[in-house]
């Protein structure tokens, strides 16, 4: 049985709309102080995309879909995250395809895949102060529970706690990758504001897999 | 934020619409996606293909033209261009030799030329231009921003690429141009976002913010205003201890001068700083024997400059002083 269809990527890409903008003062505060100031309108500049794209992702099957939001963002977003985010959706729906969606173990595979493009095409890692910091504790701790844990609450409830960590473990980290890579000492103190939108993201689509 | 908008959304178009009709003789805006030419397309050369997020004009559309770039690919405000653009762009201006993307060290720009390049149906090779000597590269493994030197290295290599030289000559050349550049700005008041609608970052009338990035990202430390003169040789300072870490011998060679205006700067001032930075390079056994300054890389509305220096070796000097003629830079032509 599929456990992920294209109605839910569409009600998560608008509950994740809902809550980019409702974060616009966290986001646009995180980025004034170690970024340059443009992460909240990209964010929500790809939010709005695949809004609009609701119509045309439909009739897709939930691996397509996500090849063709990664597309889309693609040409959208720019920055940074447009080809990060991009590689993330492209190669989580190409692991679905290969491997199906029929477990927690394969849907968590798809995700570890999607961090991987992610880590190769940014060529960074845990550490470095980027949402990298979340992703892959996430992912690594959803591969673990998807395996060991059959209730979907108790997943969802370790992925929430362990995005919040990463989240929070960039604060004092020196940023060796991305806009906030010259700042030296100066980075340390402030969260990373990809980092935020990365733990807010997850947060948000394990809430909706709990209320479900 | 009191700027000339209509509506935010609309400016980065109407704004290009502005600078191609401004500009009709010498390029050509193409839209969905975004990118703009030569106006009349050059056969049998390396096709030159630069691009970043707007707020920096002249740079990179103003270098379009005989002598320097082909195609200009503009991102929305200080946000990296994406791939279908500089595909759509390469397709246009490759004329069978090849595409040589320049692009400045952001990742994001990295990121997109990357993915660009991987779907490139022809052969493409990227110079990155690393000048900005704020950032340390020992450290931070990034690596340096591109800033203001950017535009030396588009018109040396634009020079090559009109005499022929195939795409590993010009690769190689920009390169070495790049290598031979070390620029260091510093930032007097923020810039405001358009989207954004507020200052980057907050500074006191009291206050500047040295080794500034041109997207208002913070650079070395936050010091006391004071006289230009210490100013200037703060920045002159860490232009010549970059040569010398690298161990490139600035003494005793002659160079290139560009004052260049973050566009907030009145070119009084820029001159100011030139007439400094000239007498302070002399001393240092550097020959100025080129010059320029003016707005050449700017960052919106920032008051503030850079100054970039440029080793000059013969052929350099020759790529640089060969006819070019852009929107925002012409001479012999």
């Amino acid at each position: 049985m599929s456990l992920i269809n294209t109605a839910f990527i569409i009600t998560a890409a608008k509950a994740i709309q809902k809550t980019i903008v409702e974060n616009e003062a966290t986001l646009e505060s995180l980025d004034r102080e170690i970024g340059d100031g443009d992460h909240y309108i990209n964010m929500k500049r790809g939010a709005g995309v695949v809004m609009e794209m609701e119509a045309e992702l439909l009739p897709l099957t939930a691996d397509a879909a996500l090849h063709k939001i990664g597309m889309k963002l693609l040409s959208t977003i720019g920055g940074a995250s447009g080809p990060l985010l991009a590689s993330f959706f492209m190669s989580m729906g190409k692991t679905l395809k290969e491997n199906g969606d029929d477990s927690h173990a394969k849907i968590a595979a798809a995700f570890a895949a999607g961090v991987e493009a992610i880590r190769q095409r940014g060529k960074a890692d845990v550490g470095e102060k980027t949402m990298l910091d979340v992703l892959i504790p996430v992912s690594h701790a959803f591969t673990l529970a998807a395996t060991q844990q059959h209730d979907v609450r108790l997943i969802c409830a370790t992925l929430i706690h362990t995005a919040e960590q990463g989240m929070l473990s960039t604060k004092d980290l020196i940023a060796t990758k991305g806009r906030a890579a010259g700042l030296g000492e100066r980075a340390i103190g402030h969260i990373d504001p990809g980092a935020k939108s990365c733990q807010l993201i997850i947060k948000t689509v394990c809430n909706l897999v709990l209320n479900k | 934020m009191k700027k000339f908008i209509n509506h935010v959304d609309d400016l980065l178009v109407e704004s290009l619409s502005g600078f191609a009709a401004a500009h009709s003789d010498l390029v050509q805006l193409h839209l969905e996606p975004h990118y703009l030419t030569r106006k009349h397309k050059a056969l049998d050369k390396v096709a030159i293909i630069s691009g970043g997020g707007s707020g920096h004009e002249p740079l990179h559309s103003g270098y379009i033209g005989y002598g320097m770039l082909d195609a200009a690919c503009p991102g929305h405000v200080f946000t990296s261009p994406t791939p279908d653009q500089m595909l759509a762009a390469a397709e246009y201006v490759h004329a069978g030799k090849g595409v040589l993307f320049i692009v400045k060290n952001y990742s994001g720009d990295v990121m997109n030329f990357e993915m660009a390049a991987e779907m490139l149906p022809f052969e493409s090779a990227t110079v990155l231009t690393s000048d900005d000597v704020a950032v340390n590269n020992s450290t931070y493994t990034t690596g340096r921003r591109g800033v203001a030197g950017t535009m030396i290295v588009e018109k040396c290599v634009g020079s090559l690429a009109e005499t022929g030289a195939n795409l590993q000559a010009c690769k190689t050349f920009g390169d070495k141009v790049n290598s031979n550049i070390a620029s260091m700005g510093v930032a007097l008041t923020s810039c405001t976002v358009p989207a954004a609608g507020r200052p980057t970052f907050d500074i006191d009338h009291t206050e500047l913010e040295m080794g500034v990035g041109i997207h208002g990202e913070p650079g070395r430390r936050r010091e006391a205003m004071r006289e230009a003169d210490a100013i200037v040789k703060d920045l002159v300072a860490a232009i010549m201890e970059d040569f010398n870490m690298r161990g490139l011998h600035a003494e005793g060679s002659e160079a290139l001068l560009l004052v260049n205006g973050f566009a907030g700067t009145p070119l009084m001032e820029l001159y100011l700083i030139y007439n400094t930075a000239a007498k302070l390079f002399a001393k240092h056994g550097i020959t100025v024997a080129r010059s320029l300054v003016g707005n050449y890389t700017t960052a919106l509305d920032m008051a503030g400059a850079s100054i970039t220096l440029c080793l000059l070796d013969e052929e350099i000097k020759q790529h640089w002083d060969n006819a070019v003629h852009t929107p925002a830079l012409r001479w012999k032509i």
